[in-house]
């Protein structure tokens, strides 16, 4: 699949399109297929989001899991300070970044 | 501690409303982020791997602890509680609002302080020796021609598009505490018979393609530096690449055309540039020079010491450094805490920093070039008792310059350009090596990770370097050997395949181990490998 992130413009935080706003979350991501380049260029316009880029993506149970390290790095948050990611709480939450 | 006079004050307030107008205009659509990048950027706003991260500038590494406190106060009131201290004596803060950079850049103006020249083509933070002032082993401090070439360089309108990023350290000892010779130009202060010039390197650096900067002139008289580095620059503004990013820099320049060539275009520059009288009256340097006397030092102090608490003497003899001064000391304080992250300090942590700074050490702090902080001034009698606040604060590792203070890059964590993650790496390698015992026995060992070839971490300059690359999506690290960014600088080499992140802390582990068996009496690291060479180390390493 593919979905479509970049960062809030205003305040930097990652982001991660829903089909109808966009998420914190990438759990949240919606497959945007062809129609990704399209979105980003809208919103980007639109002054909600900066720097949006289409990316690949699997399926899983818990939601997209983004095909790059790099992006699923963005997704948690730095793998050496759990508390500074969204799920500070949980110690497995990087299970499946790297 | 220089001072800002009316003008610095004016152009920085002036810069400030001017970037809060930008982004304003930014949030409100009125201009596209292709034309509001070249803005932020020249304001040390960049956009990394989590959110917008704010690069400010520590001009020759120089603070006091109003200036620190204020450190404190953004890590703690815009980001998340900490702030990065990085190899160039600059701060970056990771977590930054773009609708708050106005108000923290206003918050920096209250106490001289700026991001301005962080980023973009132009002549970024001049870097200086972090002992500058303190050091015994010092001809002169060089931070009153460090910040002559601040004034100089901020805002120079011939050289504010460069064709590449520009930077310049400036040192006056033999001891190179500033990786002098892998910057775009390294001035060391040199005297000759009593009168004092400069020696000029031009033409080193890290990055792709690493270069040892060679030496363009063996003294210019100190009274025309100014007017030689705009000779130099205006050889390079004039002949850089600017058609292609990967050799623009000078280095590239020096390179091609030969050390002999630049300099003989250099010298020729040099004599129209002196007719334009950029070098300042000696009154104006003694102005400058003035805001850097010596502190109200003590005389007639004692330097003896109780030695009796065993892990305070490790520290003293570890993190302590020779100060010019009879009962005085230079404090080294690690930012490197084992399975900690290199150069990280929480706000309550650069808080206690300026604390001390301020009863302890004539109220000056220093960014070193390894990611930690010095407090130059300190009295011997006070050292027992900053180094209980220091333990206490999780600030005492007596580790400076032994394998675990390692200089590491953001990496993967938090730099959008990486290959590999850095952070974790080093946190191995300081967990493998936690043993003080241990990295006392290996002495000096710098060690020094990038997470991508950009050689943030000065990999190159490593005894030991590592090298995060991408192999098909998989984090891998190379390994090479017998950097030096000090005063005997070379590039280190490749040792062979890389390894995966576990592998790479075996790899570093085989290669102390041959150093011990190998090392002649009072040998480095850095100098068994210089005897023996790369064989036996590879021998060890591959098997
Ligand atoms: C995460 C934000 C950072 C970004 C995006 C970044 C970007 C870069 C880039 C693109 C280069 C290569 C320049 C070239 O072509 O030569 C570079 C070099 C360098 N950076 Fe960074 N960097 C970052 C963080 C840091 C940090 C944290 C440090 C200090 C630990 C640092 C210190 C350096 C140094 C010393 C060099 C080598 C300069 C030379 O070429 O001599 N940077 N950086
Ligand atoms: S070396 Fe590469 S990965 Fe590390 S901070 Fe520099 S640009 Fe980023």
């Amino acid at each position: 699949m593919k979905i479509l992130t970049g960062n809030d413009l205003a305040r930097g935080d990652v982001t991660w399109w829903t089909g109808s706003g966009w998420s914190r979350h990438v759990e949240d991501a919606v497959d945007v297929a062809e129609t990704g380049e399209g979105i980003a260029h809208a919103e980007e316009g639109a002054r909600r989001v900066n720097a949006p880029y289409v990316i690949d993506a699997t399926a899983t149970p818990e939601g997209p899991r983004p095909a790059h390290i790099k992006d699923r790095v963005r997704a948690l948050g730095p793998t050496v300070r759990l508390d500074l990611t969204l799920k500070p709480a949980d110690p497995t939450a990087g299970s499946w970044v790297i | 501690m220089y001072k800002y006079d009316e003008y610095d004050h004016s152009i920085v307030a002036s810069r400030v409303e001017e970037f809060r107008d930008q982004v304003t205009r930014r949030l409100a659509g009125q201009i596209t982020e292709d034309q509001f990048k070249p803005l932020r950027l020249m304001n040390g706003l960049y956009l990394q791997l989590h959110a917008y991260m704010l690069r400010v500038a520590v001009p020759y590494g120089t603070l006091d602890s109003r200036q620190m406190r204020m450190l404190a106060h953004i890590a703690r009131k815009y980001d998340r509680d900490y702030g990065h201290f990085t190899t160039r004596q600059n701060i970056q803060y990771n977590w930054i609002k773009l609708e708050d950079a106005p108000d923290i850049l206003a918050d920096l103006a209250t106490v001289e302080m700026h991001a301005i020249q962080t980023s973009g083509n132009c002549i970024r933070n001049i870097s200086s020796d972090q002992f500058a002032g303190a050091a015994a082993d010092e001809i002169t401090d060089p931070r009153p021609w460090a910040e002559l070439l601040r004034q100089w360089s901020t805002f120079h309108p011939e050289f504010s598009y460069l064709p590449r990023k520009f930077k310049i350290a400036v040192i006056a000892a033999d001891e190179d505490r500033a990786a002098m010779r892998l910057h775009d130009i390294g001035i060391q202060i040199v005297e000759q018979d009593g009168v004092l010039g400069a020696k000029v390197f031009v033409g080193g650096g890290m990055g792709r393609t690493p270069m040892i900067a060679p030496e363009i002139k063996g003294f210019v008289p100190i009274e025309d530096l100014l007017s030689y580095l705009e000779a130099c620059l205006r050889v390079y503004n004039r002949y850089g690449r600017r058609d292609n990013m990967y050799k623009a820099r000078i280095k590239i320049l020096v390179h091609e055309i030969g050390a002999d060539s630049y300099r003989s275009q250099v010298e020729t520059e040099f004599l129209e540039v002196k007719k334009l009288g950029l070098d300042p009256p000696r009154a104006e340097f003694d102005r400058i020079a003035a805001h850097f006397a010596d502190p109200a030092f003590e005389t007639g102090m004692s330097d003896d010491l109780d030695r009796s608490d065993p892990d305070f003497a490790v520290w003293l003899d570890q993190n302590t450094a020779a100060h010019k001064t009879p009962g005085y000391a230079i404090v080294n304080i690690s930012l490197k805490p084992v399975g900690g992250i290199p150069g990280d300090a929480t706000s309550a942590q650069i808080d206690l920093m300026a604390d001390l700074a301020e009863r302890h050490s004539f109220d000056e702090l220093r960014v070193t070039h390894s990611q930690n902080i010095v407090l130059p001034h300190v009295k011997k009698a006070d050292l027992y008792a900053i180094w209980q606040q220091l333990a206490d604060a999780g600030l005492a590792e007596a580790n400076i310059d032994l394998i675990s203070d390692i200089i590491a890059c953001p990496g993967l964590d938090y730099c959008s350009l990486a290959n590999a993650r850095s952070i974790p790496v080093a946190q191995k390698i300081a967990t493998r090596f936690s043993d003080l015992g241990r990295q006392r026995e290996l002495g000096e060992l710098k060690l020094k990770i990038s997470g991508c070839i950009n050689a943030c971490g000065h990999h190159h300059a490593g005894h030991i370097g590592i090298l995060g690359v991408d192999k098909k999506g998989v984090e891998n690290y190379q390994l090479s050997l017998g950097g030096s960014g000090a005063e005997d600088v070379s590039l280190a080499k490749i040792t062979g395949p890389g390894f995966s992140e576990d592998g790479i802390v075996d790899a570093v582990e085989k290669a102390t181990d041959v150093y011990l068996a190998q090392r002649a009496e009072g040998e480095r690291f850095l100098d068994t490998y210089r005897r023996i060479g790369m064989e036996p180390f590879k021998e060890a390493i591959y098997g």
